[in-house]
């Protein structure tokens, strides 16, 4: 016979749960960091290699056009019997400095904007805030277009193009940023000490930004390299015979309906699997930086 | 937002609604102006001959000068900056865009033309992809942690990574060659008179381009509704709601939907740049010709009037898209207008003096900036 103790235990055995608790674990520091160091080192022999590759990647060899991938050709090789597994690595490397530079060149920009309009007055500020507005008020593709057209297309202007469009988001948090730390007491009290804006911008508000100025810098990269294949790929970048990744995958276009599925798809996946290597790099470092905070 | 006009000095005897509308008119017209002279500008920078561009260099080195000059007169060259603008301003004035070179038609046409063709495919694509996007985001926050937001999520972190265009290729390279469902290009069948073209025609040759499109959109929408799902999910109204016990979806569609659809519509009409750039390329990919192919052509072949003509469009398409936001804002969130209401009582009180600037004429756009990585072209 069942005591009543019996019973109960039976019963909370099955009474439901409303709330089951998951196991979350939390962001790991040190997972962040082996991922930052892995990436880094990754795209750094990227890099490396592809500057080695870049005279193989123009070598033709007419015995073996259109090849599918195998083993001696992993990307299989175009209508001139360029191997495109060189030519991907080369055309990646390219697209991925210009990239790395226009970006260094948008956040330096947005830096000195911000300082510009924390510490210039009113007026300044006015300005910088316009050109923003303006910046933004375009679609960027638009913008891009307009600003390469105007540096003459090839390197130099897809690099203009990238830097002098990719700004305003970074200039908009570092502006905003710099107007918290202006108004802090040290600031106020450095002033009133007699230091002058230049000053006071590189002892304070530059430091004060610098952490979330990196991580914004570093998430630009991907947006850099992304625009910079698209650019390329509409032909305002560079010339057809530099394999950047853009250039290989418009003129892979033309043999789409010959059924070269190797020359798009994989070139583009080696785009596409960069990007986000450079986008978990940045977030990575993101949740470094803000000491697992979400970002 | 600050091109700083100095509007908010109107009286207050004039109502907020035509002082909001004044002020957005005000807005558009610097923009257009503001964009047109930085055309112009970028134009007149460029060290592109517009004549080799056009004709090719193997053309350009063998005509002869009568030519040649009869071509740079065509095209431009040597024409001041400012004498050019105030040319192109003071037609614009009386109506009238200027003359394409490329299409030698005026600007106006070429643009209603075209925009005819992209507005299908971008409205799609804009609907589409804020309609999808806002159930995935719904479907990630409410399901947080478990693995349809992590699918949702993985999916929509790959999707920033990649290229609209490489989308368009593979969709093209799978879809319309390999299986042969979509045809290859262009918005109607080649070889037909535009008459005999069907509405089906039209759709079959829409089909591809504007799901395309839509999938590329849909990432910044549904990670920022995730977001606010999540946010709303652990507030008190939700932890009240399961107090009376009321189910997730219940719940939800009680409460849920209205804090997060606002958001959301925000981000989208903010969007519509980011979409006409995504269109850009994928016009591209799939030779269709709508406005972005036509912007394309125009930098590609240093057509000053018709780029600026597009940048002005555009840019007034973008500047359209935020001020509908704005006033969705206030339409649809009441909360907001009690606001201003709020704000403009005590800039007129007594303690005017305290209150710093009054930044509700302008509503936050807490949108477009929260996403960080939001836009992908």
């Amino acid at each position: 016979m069942a005591t009543p103790y019996d019973v109960a235990r039976e019963r909370s055995s099955r009474a439901p749960v409303i709330v089951a608790p998951h196991a979350h674990a939390l962001p790991s520091r040190r997972a962040d960091l082996a991922r930052v160091l892995a990436l880094g080192t990754a795209l750094m022999l990227l890099l490396a290699v592809g500057a080695v590759l870049a005279p193989v990647a123009q070598e033709a060899d007419f015995l073996a056009k259109n090849l599918p991938p195998s083993l001696a050709h992993p990307f299989g090789t175009d209508w001139m019997g360029r191997d495109m597994l060189s030519r991907t690595v080369a055309g990646l490397t390219l697209s991925a400095s210009l990239g790395l530079l226009a970006a260094l060149a948008a956040a330096g920009l947005s830096l000195v904007l911000g300082c510009v309009a924390a510490l210039g007055g009113p007026a300044a500020d006015a300005f910088v805030s316009g050109a923003i507005d303006v910046v933004m008020g375009l679609p960027h593709l638009v913008l891009l277009i307009l600003v390469s057209f105007a540096f003459g297309k090839g390197f130099v202007g897809v690099a203009m193009a990238i830097a002098l469009t990719e700004w305003p988001r970074l200039a908009r948090v570092v502006r905003s940023e710099m107007l918290q730390c202006r108004g802090s007491d040290y600031v106020l009290a450095a002033r009133r000490l007699g230091q002058g804006p230049v000053r006071v911008a590189a002892r304070h508000l530059v430091p004060y930004v610098l952490p979330q100025f990196v991580v914004g810098l570093v998430l630009l990269f991907p947006h850099a390299i992304i625009h910079e294949a698209s650019l390329t790929f509409l032909g305002f970048g560079l010339p057809p015979e530099v394999p950047a990744i853009g250039s290989i995958l418009s003129e892979s276009m033309a043999y789409l309906s010959t059924g070269a599925w190797w020359l798009v798809a994989l070139p583009g996946a080696a785009l596409v699997l960069c990007v986000l290597a450079f986008d978990i790099l940045g977030r990575s470092l993101a949740r470094l930086a803000t000491r697992g905070g979400a970002l | 937002m600050g091109v700083a006009i100095g509007c908010d000095c109107g009286s207050a005897r004039i109502p907020f609604v035509f002082r909001f509308f004044a002020k957005n008119l005000l807005k558009a017209c610097v923009l257009v102006l503001v964009v047109s002279f930085v055309v112009f500008l970028l134009v007149d920078l460029s060290p592109v001959d517009p004549v080799q561009a056009n004709v090719g260099q193997a053309a350009t080195l063998s005509m002869s000068e009568a030519k040649r000059a009869q071509l740079e007169a065509y095209w431009g060259v040597g024409e001041s900056l400012l004498e050019r603008y105030g040319r192109w301003l003071w037609g614009l004035l009386h109506g009238d865009l200027g003359t394409s070179l490329r299409y030698d038609e005026p600007v106006a046409q070429v643009i209603a033309e075209r925009a005819g063709a992209s507005f299908a495919l971008l409205s799609i694509a804009w609907a589409g992809s804020g309609l999808l996007g806002f159930v995935l985001g719904v479907v990630a926050g409410m399901a947080h942690r478990r693995w349809p937001d992590r699918l949702i999520r993985g999916w929509c972190f790959a999707m920033t990574s990649i290229p609209s265009f490489w989308l368009a290729l593979i969709a093209l390279m799978v879809f319309a060659v390999a299986l042969g469902w979509f045809p290859i290009g262009f918005a109607t069948p080649v070889g037909l008179a535009q008459a005999d073209v069907s509405w089906a025609d039209v759709a079959h040759h829409l089909a591809l381009p504007a799901i395309c499109l839509t999938l590329v959109g849909v990432a910044p929408v549904a990670l920022h509704t995730r977001e606010k799902v999540i946010e709303f999910e652990a507030g008190e109204v939700a932890d009240f709601c399961r107090l009376r016990g009321e189910g997730p979806w219940q719940r939800f569609w009680r409460h849920g939907l209205r804090n997060v659809a606002l958001p959301a519509l925000t981000l989208q009409c903010a969007s519509v740049g980011e979409i006409f750039g995504g269109a850009v390329l994928v016009e591209e990919v799939f030779s269709y010709p709508g406005l972005g192919q036509a912007a394309v052509t125009a930098g590609l072949g240093s057509d000053v009037c018709l780029l600026a003509g597009i940048a002005v469009v555009t840019s007034l398409l973008v500047f359209g898209g935020n001020f509908a936001a704005d006033v969705l804002y206030g339409v649809v969130d009441p909360r907001m207008r009690s606001a201003r209401e709020a704000a403009r009582a005590a800039k007129e009180g007594p303690l005017a003096s305290l209150v710093d600037r009054p930044e509700d004429y302008d509503v936050p756009r807490s949108g477009a900036e929260e996403v960080g990585r939001g836009d992908t072209i």
